[in-house]
């Protein structure tokens, strides 16, 4: 459940990192493959490596998607509608790894924001990364 | 466990940098706001209706400090994190009934304060040798539970 000041709060901290969006979301990607290194077996036909283009490219394309997210909160579910059955027809990620993913995004955000990545902002970003995951895996099953 | 070289200069290099006194209280506060329903083991605190007043709350800063000199006994027994840990595993179990679960919350919470004071000096490599070192922590609190 997101509160009206949290729901403004998500939105401002998405549009800061929209301009930044390939350092972001490259950087939350790396982080995932260095600290699960699990999750690397889902990219074998990527060149996951350090500062890649593909790496850049895929993890701007992930915090677009998210701050699409971000500005139309109420409508989650047909906003990502085609995401949806992408990552679950296509993609069949086991559902554990959006866990590990939103946590390397929270931590790149408390890298990039430092004491602005406050215990409120971790909170209302972590809610909406959940809902966001949500919204990704409803369709696997 | 084991620990490569560059694994325990990361882990010594981030207990370093750290103010015990401050990433502490800012976890255990942060994992309370983050994560409310940690509050359940924490009913003897006092007010921790709002993120201002557990931020305030002195039991939740001087619990934190205790969190974070327990870690610290951890990081000095690296090569057995498992037996340093006995004790406190049987406490939490037996006498605290911490869901376990809640642990892995708590040592993501110390991870994200870490990022906010390292920036950009918190490298991937350094999150994946701290989060190696959380887990193994975690795994050692859950032992003693049956």
């Amino acid at each position: 459940m997101l509160s009206k000041t949290e729901k403004e709060l998500i939105v401002h901290i998405w549009e800061k990192m929209l301009p930044v969006a390939e350092d972001i979301g490259s950087e939350a990607l790396l982080r995932m493959f260095t600290t699960f290194p699990k999750t690397k077996t889902y990219f074998n036909h990527l060149d996951i490596s350090p500062g890649s283009q593909h790496l850049r490219c895929h993890g701007k394309k992930i915090i677009q998607a998210l701050a699409e997210g971000a500005r139309n909160i109420s409508t989650l579910t047909t906003t990502l509608a085609h995401l949806s059955r992408f990552h679950a027809y296509q993609l069949r990620i086991h559902p554990t790894n959006f866990k590990l993913f939103n946590h390397c995004i929270l931590v790149t955000l408390a890298c990039k924001m430092g004491d602005n990545f406050t215990p409120v902002a971790h909170a209302a970003i972590d809610k909406f990364l959940s809902a966001f995951s949500a919204v990704l895996a409803e369709k696997f099953r | 466990v084991v620990w490569t070289e560059q694994e325990r200069a990361f882990i010594q290099e981030i207990f370093g940098k750290l103010n015990y006194e401050e990433a502490g209280p800012k976890a255990l506060s942060r994992v309370l706001i983050v994560y409310p329903w940690t509050q359940r083991y924490f009913g003897s605190f006092g007010n921790l209706c709002n993120s201002e007043a557990i931020i305030k709350n002195p039991k939740v800063a001087a619990h934190g400090k205790v969190v974070l000199r327990g870690l610290d006994r951890a990081m000095k027994n690296m090569d057995d994190i498992k037996n340093t840990y006995k004790e406190l595993s049987v406490l939490h179990s037996e006498k605290l009934h911490v869901d376990p679960d809640n642990f892995k919350l708590l040592a993501d919470c110390l991870t994200i304060v870490i990022a906010t004071s390292m920036g950009t000096s918190f490298t991937p490599e350094k999150q994946a040798a701290w989060q190696k070192f959380l887990a193994v922590v975690v795994s050692a609190l859950c032992r003693q539970y049956y």
